[in-house]
């Protein structure tokens, strides 16, 4: 199944994500971005708001 | 009987000058912070205008990095243009260590009688019989704490307003994704600030240098992600390996700004949202710092006058939104409009004006300078935009 997930290493923990999802289907906490792929609909928002590309879709 | 009369979530400037202002006035305050370390990672230029600044906090040497006294806007084709304010024989503004400065407003905030707790997290919200029972996790264990009025002051990620009701959530086109280098072995004059504007550069946005004292400058880039073909860091290694190949990057700073120009309203019952999670930011500069302290100081203001009513509904938090609608809301507004339009500006356009600027003293440092001597050069520019600028 698809669904988008974090790269750790390239994830600098900015929020930024968090800000552009319409269906909480994320969360910084702390330092530590958690992604709920139940919520999540694939609509690519924080994809392409990543300042890093941390952010990937895998299948 | 609550625990607290507010609670603030987030201890950036503006969640501690809103738990600092309730405090003063003699609020019970609890001011929480997820991070273990306030202040860091810091996600933010830095740049501040001295005057606004100065009407919060007595600058200090150990949180100032570097006196700013003008900038030089670039142009596509690096055209200059001289924002000063030589004239007055002043600097206009500082950049700051937002490491320290955010630590000294938390401990302004505990001085003036807020309890301080880092590494507590707010993990849910839920209102009963006109109070907030607020879920909390401190330290790893999760409690539950009662208060009158939570502030959410939980910047750019902020949960506070979703889960009462205010819809925060920014389209691609409302947001710049940024990072930022801090560099040494680069050269710079140390009380210049630096843009490079147009599509070439920083599609949506622009790059950025900002001194922080003779031998470091935060170098960084906001791109809007629903225009840009890369991503913010691809772009920004591009201009640091062309612009200076000799640097060496000692630090990464990554951040999104809001820059929608503000929620239409920044209250619900029991709630207010300040600084980045009420989305005010500068939608041409990015810009928060000011707009956050002074958003936080009004939500402490009007808490406290609800806690001396005994009424924390959304109808009477409304005197939040009226204050700072009055103060700067109307200067976001304007903002986000002239930005629509330099978004529509192709890098040509920019490269036009900048010839025709350049070498002219512009003795004033603002936007709004900036955008009139625009558009006396070239009134169509701007023109349905001109009640706003005048």
């Amino acid at each position: 199944m698809k669904r988008i997930i974090v790269n750790r290493y390239k994830c600098a923990y900015c929020g930024a994500c968090v800000s552009v999802c319409k269906f909480d289907a994320n969360e910084l906490v702390e330092t530590y971005l958690e992604i709920y792929p139940e919520k999540c609909t694939l609509c690519m928002a924080c994809v392409k708001t990543c300042p890093m590309g941390a952010l990937e879709v895998v299948e | 009987m609550t625990d607290y009369d507010v609670v603030v979530v987030g201890a950036g400037p503006g969640g501690s000058i809103a738990a600092k202002t309730a405090a003063e006035k003699g609020l019970d305050v609890l001011l929480i912070e997820k991070r273990q370390e306030i202040g860091v990672p810091v996600r933010c230029a830095e740049g501040v205008s001295k005057e606004d600044l100065e009407k919060f906090v007595k600058p200090d040497k150990r949180w100032i990095a570097a006196e700013i006294e003008k900038a030089w806007i670039f142009s596509p084709d690096e055209t200059k243009i001289e924002l000063s304010a030589e004239k007055a024989g002043n600097e206009v503004g500082y950049v700051l260590e937002r490491k320290i400065f955010d630590r000294h407003l938390a401990r302004l905030a505990s001085k003036a009688g807020a309890e301080v707790r880092v590494k507590t997290s707010a993990v849910g919200l839920r209102r009963e019989n006109g109070i907030v029972r607020l879920k909390i996790r401190s330290l790893g264990r999760e409690e539950e704490v009662t208060t009158k009025i939570v502030i959410g002051a939980d910047g750019i990620e902020s949960k506070v307003g979703k889960w009462s009701g205010i819809d925060t959530t920014l389209k691609l086109s409302e947001i710049e994704s940024c990072v930022q280098y801090l560099m040494t072995n680069i050269e710079f004059e140390s009380d210049v600030t630096y843009f490079w504007v147009g599509k070439k550069f920083a599609p949506g946005g622009y790059i950025w240098l900002f001194p922080k004292g003779e031998d470091a400058a935060n170098v960084g880039i906001g791109v809007m992600p629903s225009i840009a073909e890369k991503k913010a860091k691809e772009y920004l290694d591009e201009f640091v390996r062309k612009k200076f190949p000799e640097g060496e990057i000692v630090e990464v700073v990554v951040g999104g700004v809001p820059i929608n120009g503000g929620l239409k309203s920044a209250v619900a019952d029991n709630v207010m949202l300040v600084g980045d999670a009420a989305r005010f930011a500068d939608p041409i500069t990015g810009g928060g710092i000011i707009n956050a302290m002074k958003s936080g100081y009004y939500a402490g203001i009007t808490a406290y006058e609800a806690v001396v009513e005994e009424d924390y509904s959304a109808k009477f938090l409304k005197k939040y939104d009226e204050r700072w609608k009055n103060d700067f809301g109307k200067k976001l507004e304007r903002n986000k409009k002239i930005q629509e339009k330099l978004l529509k500006m192709d890098d040509e356009t920019f490269n036009k004006i900048a010839k025709s600027l350049e070498g002219m003293k512009i003795e004033e440092f603002s936007v709004k300078r900036l955008v009139l001597e625009v558009f006396k050069k070239y009134p169509k520019l701007f023109w349905d935009v001109k009640d706003l600028i005048f």
